[in-house]
């Protein structure tokens, strides 16, 4: 075995990105809805999209591997499409992710979308500016912080996931030995060498992402008004 | 069919908002009450940012809002310009960006103000580069002025423009709503709780109390009308509107003339000819029998009693006919039995101070 193998970082970091592009597509409409919307779904769907902060992650992971199996109800979608199943593939994977990063994503977005308030989307609307343009020019140039929160949150996140890989996806080379697993892999053969590359690396990384996050953070001197 | 013709109901916390009125199509309408009687509902009903509100809303002409023919047009879709309390600048937008954001949404044939007019107007030319964040109050309530103009409005809109400003900003902006009063072909509703502010800048007046418009007519008429809270309390007072008549100049006076007579005032800038309003407070204003010569008073007109009516359990509140306009004098009930006084009667009013509005 070589001393070092690139793989599992790559696959990491694929699997990060991938996941964060996804968690912001679906995270802000559904973050939006939730701080804007008066309706008594609000208090169970927000329940719902924060449960991840709650369960194990084998938890999430083994429901997941039920679904999505060729007996479970998402699996037989999927396999009616034509997809086959998605365990133990790169999008299964992703949406492990999505569902486990989830809150880390739809949380900070609703912050920041719920402390815009009413008021900049009423002078938005006076001033001749539709729902949909009031939400380009007026939400996100304002909600940019929580934007940028929420991407290196979701992104973080899904780099230390290890228990939902390892339920969905297994430990396949390039597919989903991912980091944690590869660390959880050299651990177990006794190989501490290579897992302290490994652990010291991401220990770095996660620093750094954070250290970014806290530098980023705006202070409210120069933006307030 | 010219003007505004609102009627607007909607449901708000401890009473409802029902409330109808109309408005000439050109000047300023105050919207006047006590605070929480539903002045800012009823601006918001008109903006269209109460979706809840129902009713029916006619701007010159133009049907906004029927809620019999199921027609509600949102906030974007009605010309109107909206000057919040708090101003509301967009925050990541500088000036000029703020600005400029109704004024792009306007397709260029509609637009009805010149950018650089506007700018000039209310004097936000060295302003245009700045962040929000890096203005005063008064300056930021300008910009916002400024920005609702811009936005082309067929109707504009002020939600107590003058209320979060000091003393010092209030008297800054002051001038520029003048200004906007005079070169503004475009109706304004103009929302404030002081009845000294719409003395100075309304033509017509609506007054609501408890969510339902209780008077509304033409500013001097209101403003003397016994029968409204408007003409009680400490800022009870009439608007005469007066004409420069000349200057005494070894005294350093000027004459305003009015029908009723001339007041002589502390010398202003102005030529003969030039109108100016004055501000005369009921609590300013005595009453004598006969017109004094050993007074210090100079201002001294013959009135007649018109009506009478309560203030307060020790005061009284008299309308006077000074030829023409109606005057208000605040005395004591001591004072109006040792008088004699009944609708009717002439007598002298002696004014001690005047305000001037413009």
């Amino acid at each position: 075995m070589p001393l070092f193998d690139p793989a599992p970082i790559w696959l990491t970091l694929k699997l990060a990105s991938v996941t964060t592009l996804v968690l912001l597509l679906i995270g802000t409409p559904l973050a939006w809805w939730l701080a804007r919307t008066t309706s008594w779904l609000k208090g169970p769907l927000a329940a719902v999209v924060a449960l991840p902060l709650v369960l194990p992650p084998t938890v999430i992971g083994l429901y997941l591997l039920v679904a999505l199996g060729p007996e479970g109800p998402l699996g037989q979608f999927t396999l009616m499409l034509g997809w086959g199943t998605l365990p133990f593939t790169f999008p299964g994977l992703v949406l492990g992710s999505v569902v486990y990063s989830l809150p880390f994503v739809v949380q900070p977005l609703q912050n920041a979308f719920e402390a815009i308030g009413e008021r900049p989307l009423e002078a938005a609307a006076t001033l001749r500016a539709g729902p949909l343009d009031r939400f380009f020019s007026v939400v996100l140039p304002l909600a940019k912080p929580g934007f940028l929160t929420a991407a290196i949150l979701g992104f973080a996140h899904t780099v230390g996931e290890f228990g939902v890989v390892l339920m969905i996806g297994g430990n396949i080379p390039g597919v989903s030995r991912v980091l944690s697993v590869a660390i959880y892999d050299h651990v177990e053969a006794m190989e501490y060498g290579q897992a302290h590359w490994l652990a010291g690396g991401l220990l770095l990384f996660s620093f750094l992402v954070l250290l970014a996050l806290y530098a980023f953070r705006p202070n409210g001197q120069g933006r307030a008004g | 069919m010219s003007g505004i013709e609102a009627r607007c109901s909607l449901p708000l916390g401890s009473f409802g908002l029902e409330a109808e009125f109309a408005a000439p199509a050109r000047g300023i309408t105050g919207l006047i009450g006590p605070s929480g009687s539903g002045k800012t509902s009823l601006l918001r009903c008109v903006a269209g940012l109460e979706a809840k509100a129902a009713g029916q809303l006619t701007v010159n002409g133009e049907c906004w809002q029927d809620s019999a023919r199921g027609l509600f047009l949102p906030p974007h879709r009605r010309a109107v310009g909206y000057v919040f309390q708090d101003a509301a600048l967009f925050p990541h937008l500088g000036v000029r960006g703020n600005l400029e954001y109704g004024w792009k949404r306007v397709p260029p044939q509609e637009r009805r103000q010149d950018f650089e007019q506007v700018v000039e107007l209310l004097g936000i030319g060295p302003l245009l580069d700045r962040k929000p964040a890096r203005l005063s109050g008064g300056e930021r309530q300008r910009v916002a002025m400024g920005r609702a103009l811009l936005a082309a409005p067929r109707l504009l809109l002020m939600d107590e423009p003058l209320a979060a400003l000091d003393q010092a900003s209030k008297s800054e902006i002051l001038p520029y709503l003048e200004r906007l009063h005079r070169e503004l072909a475009i109706p304004v509703l103009y929302v404030s709780h002081s009845p000294d502010e719409v003395a100075r800048l309304a033509d017509h007046l609506v007054l609501l109390e408890q969510g339902r418009v209780v008077a509304s007519g033409e500013l001097h008429e209101m403003l003397a009308r016994l029968d409204l809270s408007l003409s009680h309390g400490e800022q009870a007072g009439v608007v005469v509107d007066t004409v420069v008549g000349g200057h005494d100049e070894p005294y350093h006076l000027s004459w305003l003339d009015f029908p009723g007579g001339r007041f002589a005032v502390p010398r202003v800038a102005c030529p003969p000819g030039q109108p100016k309003r004055l501000r005369v407070h009921a609590r300013d204003v005595s009453l004598s029998l006969e017109r004094h010569s050993g007074t210090s008073i100079l201002n001294i007109f013959p009135v007649t009693v018109t009506a009478i009516a309560e203030d307060s359990p020790a005061k009284l509140l008299v309308r006077l006919d000074a030829a023409g306009p109606p005057l208000l004098a605040g005395i004591t009930k001591k004072s109006g039995a040792l008088l004699g006084l009944e609708p009717g009667m002439s007598l002298y009013a002696q004014v001690k101070s005047v305000a001037l509005l413009d």
